[in-house]
């Protein structure tokens, strides 16, 4: 069956395509992107003035929970989340009950996801046992099974020597070692960005260079084995002045920054809702000027990746005091609101930028398919429109879990429809009948 | 800082507490802070009389829930509720009943569900308070979150304060000891700058909160200038669990550094006021000579805690506003 998508602006910036083209599709796979392509054929879908297609939106940190804490979020309930946010494809960490260290895991988790039929589910397998920092997971097994980076995501990998290890075997398999970058011994047991803000509200601080040590580390690792590490979450302006230091020596390191970081600072831990959980995440919100770094590192390139570290927890777990609270939030179907509001009509970036950030990078970086229109690409599409208001509600999220700072925020931008493998997977129904 | 034209008719216009909640002095303005303090001196009045009763809170069930040990604030409020004639209940919870598994909303929740008219929370977590107050319709007084606020500590000591001084605006007050920790000194903070005070804050690196300059306030690890022409010094309490945070080396180390001694404390004013929210370790945060002696106001500040926090519960009760209206 083909499919002709006609009058679209067409954002690609693997193929620097950005301009009005049609884009045929066949069964599941990208036949061409081109200018008035004939219809021969096919059925011919209109895309209405003022939507965006661009490659299917990759999220490469996600939390499905599952196995085992299926009261969170479950890989079905994941991926209809990933899709209403645009998502095409997911990479989901290891940190489940019972770790993501062998294939079992990675099989049950890909099984559901097929069984889901939405987003592709890419997991990431454990970097050490248990995450325990202690003895390597079976990486070739895990590899094998499906796994596409290594991280002991939620914790540090425990030592230097080990994360050297990682690194060097992984990169056997061309696999990154995705870093949750962070001095533990510094974090102590802090809740909240040591600034002005925690020490108002007397909750234990964690400083900005409690992560870039862990940056730090990386970096050096990466340069010292000539393999890829993926900073994960990164938060502090120490930490994506480490990387750029990096990246100028020609170390294979890249790094991600999650919607909240480049959104909120540290004030809210205060206001409007004092000591609110769903201001609680590690890394945490931080200072205006960490904020900004973020944002000028989105904007000259330094910042290779938007992932939004969805983090769903039980209304329960978040319902109490806010040192004894959960980590975490969700954010499949706020991060690509807040990307158009924030960096797109902020004038800080354009479009085809911002393509990269949410999909050509993570495809590169994790090397799944997708990230491009290129011919024989799979059709895994997204369908911006960049001009739909848009009002966050957290009751009506499909994630099983509803811990967003973001609810009643007002934004512009949203996401029309999600293509995956060729089907339309999600439309959004603010968007009237008959979009795609 | 000086009080504004505009503060001063707010303070005039002030007579009555029209919130629900005290979760902390952050919250206040000048005018409620002075209303709380000048209806405590009408409730010290009453704990002089030989019939120390007035039946302002008749009816009205006051529970004091108490997550941390405390028998100074416990006992205080539990005195102000009788001579006020609230009906009183006091639960301490231990940190094991917490781990049983009840959740702080519940443990609320239920207790609520017999319809108390206030609750007062003590509690290890900073923002409790705030949390209940959400979760609650009943009135929500902080007697002491975590490191955040412990707002009626901050009033007694005003008041003590002002009772010998007579005003607040314009004195140095130096408040030394564990600073990071402390929910006094972020309620003394809070009250003291926006009564006008000029706060001196003093102790290691280790324990000063970061960005503390930004509550208006002057922060040296010079115990000697911290000291110097102060009119009121405050010592705060060192824990003795803070060695093993390597905060500072050894007890002995820090009375040496920044100890009260008499020495030191003739760098203050002649008239300077000593205080200390207790409970003391001698030798360690101020010297035995320093704490018994005549410039000592330490056990004055518990006296008066019993008359501030009658004043907070009768305002917070709807002070006359609600008699009126009933």
């Amino acid at each position: 069956m083909k499919r002709l998508l006609k009058g679209g602006r067409v954002v690609d910036p693997a193929n620097g395509i950005d301009g009005v083209h049609d884009v045929l599709i066949e069964d599941d796979r990208i036949v061409r992107v081109g200018r008035d392509l004939p219809v021969d054929g096919a059925t011919v879908v209109e895309i209405p003035s003022g939507l965006v297609v661009c490659p299917g939106l990759i999220d490469m940190h996600v939390h499905l929970r599952e196995p085992g804490q299926e009261h969170k979020e479950t890989v079905a309930t994941g991926v209809a989340s990933a899709v209403a946010g645009g998502f095409t494809a997911v990479a989901c960490m290891p940190n489940t009950t019972p770790v993501n260290d062998n294939a079992n895991v990675t099989l049950l988790i890909l099984a559901k996801a097929a069984e889901a039929k939405l987003a592709h589910v890419y997991p990431i397998g454990a970097v050490s046992k248990g995450s325990k920092g202690e003895l390597l997971a079976d990486i070739a097994e895990l590899k094998q099974a499906g796994c596409v980076a290594i991280t002991d995501d939620g914790h540090p990998v425990a030592t230097a020597l080990l994360m050297r290890r990682a690194l060097e075997y992984a990169g056997m398999f061309g696999m990154p070692v995705i870093e949750h970058c962070e001095d533990p011994s510094l974090k102590g047991d802090g809740v909240a960005h040591e600034g002005f803000h925690a020490s108002s509200l007397g909750l234990r601080g964690i400083p900005g260079a409690a992560e870039a040590l862990g940056v730090e580390r990386g970096v050096l690792l990466s340069e010292l084995t000539g393999s890829a590490f993926h900073v994960a979450h990164m938060s502090a302006r120490a930490s994506l002045r480490a990387v750029r230091k990096g990246k100028e020596a020609g170390v294979r390191v890249t790094c991600e920054v999650a919607p909240h970081h480049f959104t909120l600072t540290d004030e809210a831990l205060g206001s409007p809702i004092p000591y609110d959980t769903n201001t609680k995440m590690n890394p945490p919100l931080r200072e205006a000027a960490d904020r900004d770094a973020m944002l000028a590192g989105i904007v000259d390139g330094s910042v290779d990746v938007i992932a939004t570290d969805h983090a769903p927890h039980h209304y329960d777990e978040k319902k109490v005091e806010f040192d004894r609270a959960p980590f975490g939030i969700v954010g499949l179907e706020t991060a690509v609101p807040l990307s158009l509001d924030r960096l797109l009509h902020s004038g800080l970036i354009r479009l085809p930028r911002l393509v990269e950030l949410l999909s050509t990078n993570p495809a590169r970086i994790l090397r799944v398919p997708g990230g491009s229109l290129s011919p024989g690409s799979p059709a895994d599409l997204t369908i911006l429109a960049p001009d739909l208001k848009v009002r966050i509600r957290a009751s009506q999220l499909r994630s099983r879990s509803k811990n967003t700072p973001f609810d009643g925020w007002e934004l512009r931008g949203g996401v029309a429809a999600t293509i995956v493998h060729g089907r339309t997977v999600y439309v959004n129904p603010e968007m009237g009948s008959g979009v795609i | 800082m000086s009080t504004t034209s505009q503060e001063l008719d707010q303070k005039q216009a002030v007579t009555a507490l029209r919130r629900k909640d005290l979760l902390g002095i952050a919250e206040l303005s000048p005018g409620e802070i002075e209303l709380v303090l000048d209806t405590a001196e009408a409730m010290k009045e009453v704990g002089t009389r030989p019939i120390k009763k007035v039946p302002a809170l008749r009816g009205k069930t006051v529970v004091n829930l108490f997550f941390e040990p405390s028998t100074r604030t416990r006992t205080s409020f539990e005195i102000a509720e009788k001579r006020l004639s609230a009906d009183t209940l006091s639960i301490a919870i231990g940190t094991s009943s917490v781990v049983k598994g009840e959740t702080l909303a519940d443990t609320a929740l239920n207790l609520e569900a017999m319809s108390p008219d206030m609750i007062v929370l003590r509690h290890a977590s900073s923002g409790a308070c705030h949390f209940l107050s959400r979760v609650c319709r009943s009135a929500i007084i902080n007697a002491g979150d975590g490191m955040h606020e412990h707002p009626t500590q901050a009033l007694l000591d005003a008041f003590t304060i002002r009772e010998r001084k007579k005003r607040l605006a314009g004195l140095k007050v130096a408040i030394v000891g564990d600073l990071l920790h402390s929910r006094v000194l972020r309620s003394n903070i809070h009250l003291l700058t926006k009564l006008g005070a000029d706060v001196w804050v003093c102790g290691p690196p280790t324990l000063i909160p970061t960005d503390i300059r930004r509550f208006g306030v002057t922060a040296t690890s010079n115990v000697e200038e911290a000291v110097r022409d102060a009119d009121v010094i405050m010592l705060l309490r060192i824990q003795l669990e803070r060695m093993e945070g390597a905060y500072f080396p050894s007890l002995r180390e820090y009375f040496r550094v920044f100890g009260m001694t008499e020495e030191r404390m003739h760098l203050a004013k002649p008239d300077v006021m000593i205080m200390h929210p207790g409970p003391m370790n001698r030798g360690v945060e101020i010297a035995s000579e320093v704490a018994d002696g005549p410039y000592s106001v330490i056990l004055d500040q518990v006296a008066n805690g019993v008359a501030v926090r009658m004043a907070v519960l009768y305002l917070l009760a709807g002070g006359v506003e609600h008699e009126e209206a009933a």
